[in-house]
């Protein structure tokens, strides 16, 4: 016999796929199927519950590079002294897992007068920059899949990294205005490479790389029937960006997603500033919205988080007791980099494998905890490695989709027996702050 | 005026915070009562005597202090910020936010500044010798006011995002600015006496950038309006004079819309055709190379490192690929 979950939430990419089917053995331990999950969600669950290659109780690095064993009071004793003590400590991660941590961890941030930063700092977080600059007018995944007619995929390539964003979503879904699905939608691709998604698009816009900001700007200009300079614009021809504009005008409602490719391409903010703008500018004449493509699936809750919480949405500093926020400054590649921190705390990120060397170097500096499930680049330079039950299949909480719409995960298995969870976790280490901060 | 003389004599560990340096704080107090003052470095706090030597005393207003910093200041931020009068000299290096939010008085910076220097300046002047980082005269993060006032002038190169938000005031330049100049500029003057790395006035509203140099790419929605002679530096020049931009929001006056404007001094307009990309294939001569490898020896330089360094001795822009493999080439 066995059990089965249904409406499951899937917790890889942030199109946080809400219609899993999970199949567990009777006892609830172990994961046999999943099913309606793309190949890397249920990987996800499989390899999950797949307990003989996890790491189950943290470890400490020993000077000849090997790791012992220690207990979770150790580890917590550890990370506590470490925050503590420091003048300057950053707290990176915090976009996979769920915002009950999230939140216990800027507590902890605020005691500590710690630098709180989450994975937008590679990613997204020129688009939140943007945001503060001219707005942005935005809708929700759902109104996308039953109005848009117009889809822009700027930068993205959802088929590799949103694998079941464009059935659900945004290509080929039937919709309550859009009953003819796939045929009733005009699918623009704006991508230097002829990628899978680009080999679904009506008009694939191959611009040069690292130009994006000019044939944005451009296709404002042409938006407003205003002449340009040039016959190609941007590695387009200057008639295939007028073409480009009157689709998008005649449309009834569309739809911009962007993604890597604009936000940490040259120009990062003023790029995404210039797709708002567009996207505005287009209101004039029909209905246009724009979402970013955000990564992690629970990127965006941390970004809510921090925003309710301190009023900014990554890179926050409160180490003079007051949030105070300027990316280039307080960010942590920026931090790391000018050698302004002394102590590094990272929880659900993977920091070793994506940040300039340079950093990493400075990682393994200093006092450094990683909070990970798995064996990853960060917890192999970190000093203690602290693991932990995966949340959205063995821990519940809450967690943000790309549209900034809140979805609660849920438990389908129990963890390895004595793990404890990323909130059991924090919540301890917060405890021992409080003490060693009251002495 | 009265002269306080701060001596870094100890080189903080992290980055000092020092926002209570400025004429301001500083005015009717004497050396003892300034070296009371509060520093920050990270969560803690300290006194400014214990990082400086403190001389002299302050006058009796901001605008009769005159502060003078010297010392490795390379890891001293705030330094001026929202100061209202008064002069400060500083001899070596400063770091971010130096002049920033400032609404009078001077500060002269004899080396280089970091990035967020005089961001959201309001009024006075901002002279540095050497180069200045990112986001010089800009706006702080999501505010629609960056310099509105004052003067900066920097001597030396300017990095990216200059004058974001720019409405108001002037910026001159001696060397080369990085791309993104004047974004969604709404009024002021820009002076650039080198080079424009490309996307020269995104986005711009209203205002007026000179580019002496060359720009490397003009944005597609620039567009060339024709000759016109205009007066820099006290005479009179002929520029050729792009407006733009096209994509962007303008207002009307007497029924005429009023364009953001480019001018580019005539004879180089070729260079400055949007289709033209400066890219020729730049290498460093054999002695060139030799001084690269004396001044890296024995260090693990990072591609930024070498790359900065060769475009500072040589004035050569070379790719981050190309920097890379020199690297390899010279470990060989």
């Amino acid at each position: 016999m066995s059990k089965t979950c249904t409406d499951v939430i899937c917790p890889f990419c942030g199109t946080l796929c809400d219609d899993l089917i999970v199949t567990t053995d009777d006892e609830g331990k172990k994961i046999l199927n999943v099913e309606n999950a793309c190949a890397i969600g249920a990987e996800k669950f499989l390899h999950a519950s797949d307990h003989s290659h996890r790491v189950t109780r943290p470890q400490k690095l020993q000077e000849d590079g090997s790791f012992k064993e220690i207990t979770y009071d150790e580890a917590i004793e550890y990370t506590a002294q470490m925050l503590a003590n420091a003048k300057k400590p950053s707290m990176y991660g915090w976009s996979s897992t769920n915002c009950e941590s999230q939140s216990v961890g800027h507590e902890i941030a605020e005691l500590c007068g710690a630098l709180v930063d989450n994975t937008a700092a590679v990613c997204h977080g020129t688009t939140l920059i943007a945001v503060q600059n001219v707005g942005i007018p935005s809708c929700t995944l759902g109104e996308v899949k039953n109005r848009a007619d117009r889809v822009i995929f700027w930068g993205c390539n959802p088929a590799h990294a949103h694998p079941r964003h464009m059935s659900r979503y945004s290509i080929f879904p039937r919709g309550y205005f859009t009953g003819k699905g796939q045929k009733q939608r005009k699918i623009i691709v704006v991508d230097p490479r002829p990628t899978d998604t680009a080999s679904l698009a009506d008009v694939h816009l191959q611009v040069e790389q690292g130009y994006d900001y000019e044939l944005l700007q451009a296709l404002r200009a042409a938006v407003r029937g205003n002449e340009l300079t040039g016959d190609i614009i941007a590695g387009v021809p200057k008639e295939k960006v007028y073409e480009a504009a009157e689709l998008l005008k005649s449309g009834r409602f569309g739809v911009i997603f962007f993604g890597m490719g604009v936000t940490q391409s040259l120009g990062k903010d003023h790029n995404i500033d210039a797709a708002i703008m567009l996207t505005k500018d287009l209101n004039d004449y029909t209905k246009f919205s724009i979402i970013a493509m955000r990564g992690h699936y629970n990127v965006t809750g941390s970004g809510q988080v921090l925003g309710w919480q301190f009023g900014f949405p990554y890179s926050v500093d409160l180490s003079r007791g007051f949030a105070r926020y300027n990316p280039g400054e307080t960010g942590t590649i920026e931090v790391l980099k000018r050698k302004e921190i002394d102590a590094m705390f990272v929880l659900g990120s993977d920091p070793g494998a994506h940040f300039p060397m340079e950093c990493v170097k400075e990682i393994s500096r200093l006092p450094s905890v990683a909070i990970d499930p798995h064996i990853t680049p960060t917890t192999a330079i970190c000093k203690v490695h602290v693991p932990v039950a995966f949340v959205g299949v063995e821990v519940g909480g809450n967690c943000y989709r790309m549209d900034n719409v809140p979805i609660e995960a849920r438990k389908v298995v129990e963890p390895p027996e004595g793990m404890m969870t990323d909130e059991e976790f924090l919540k301890a280490v917060l405890k021992r702050v409080k003490e060693l901060k009251a002495n | 005026m009265d002269i306080v003389k701060l001596t870094l004599t100890k080189v903080p560990e992290l980055y000092l915070e020092a926002e209570n340096i400025t004429p301001d704080h500083f005015a009717g107090k004497t050396a003892q009562q300034i070296g009371e003052l509060h520093v920050h470095l990270g969560n803690t706090t300290a006194k400014i005597s214990d990082y400086f030597t403190v001389e002299g005393k302050g006058g009796a207003t901001a605008a009769d202090t005159k502060i003078i910093i010297s010392g490795p200041t390379d890891k001293v931020k705030y330094i001026g910020m929202k100061m209202t009068a008064g002069e400060i000299e500083v001899q070596g290096n400063t770091d971010m936010y130096t002049a920033a939010w400032m609404a009078g008085g001077k500060i002269h910076v004899k080396g280089n500044v970091d990035s967020f220097c005089a961001i959201g300046m309001t009024g006075g002047e901002f002279i540095v010798d050497g180069n200045a980082k990112n986001y010089l005269a800009a706006s702080y993060r999501g505010d629609w006011r960056g310099m509105q006032g004052g003067k900066v002038i920097v001597k030396g190169n300017a990095g990216s995002d200059t004058a974001t938000f720019m409405n108001g005031g002037t910026i001159d330049i001696g060397g080369n600015v990085d791309v993104h100049l004047g974004t969604h500029a709404e009024g002021g003057k820009i002076i650039v006496r080198g080079n424009a790395k490309g996307r020269v006035g995104g986005q711009m509203v209203k205002g007026d950038i000179f580019v002496l140099g060359q720009v490397e790419r003009m944005m597609p929605t620039y567009i060339l309006k024709g000759e016109e002679e205009v007066e820099l530096d006290g005479k009179k020049q002929m520029f050729h004079v792009w407006i733009g931009d096209m994509g962007e929001r303008h207002g009307k006056r007497k029924g005429e819309i009023i364009y953001g404007k480019i001018y580019v001094p005539s004879g180089k307009a070729e260079a400055a055709a949007p289709a033209a990309r400066a890219e020729r294939k730049k290498k460093l001569t054999d002695k060139q190379l030799e001084q690269v490898k004396e001044a890296f020896k024995g260090q693990e330089p990072t591609v930024q490192q070498v790359r900065t360094y060769i475009y500072d001795t040589f004035d050569i822009d070379m790719k981050p690929m190309q920097v890379s493999r020199l690297i390899d080439g010279l470990k060989r």
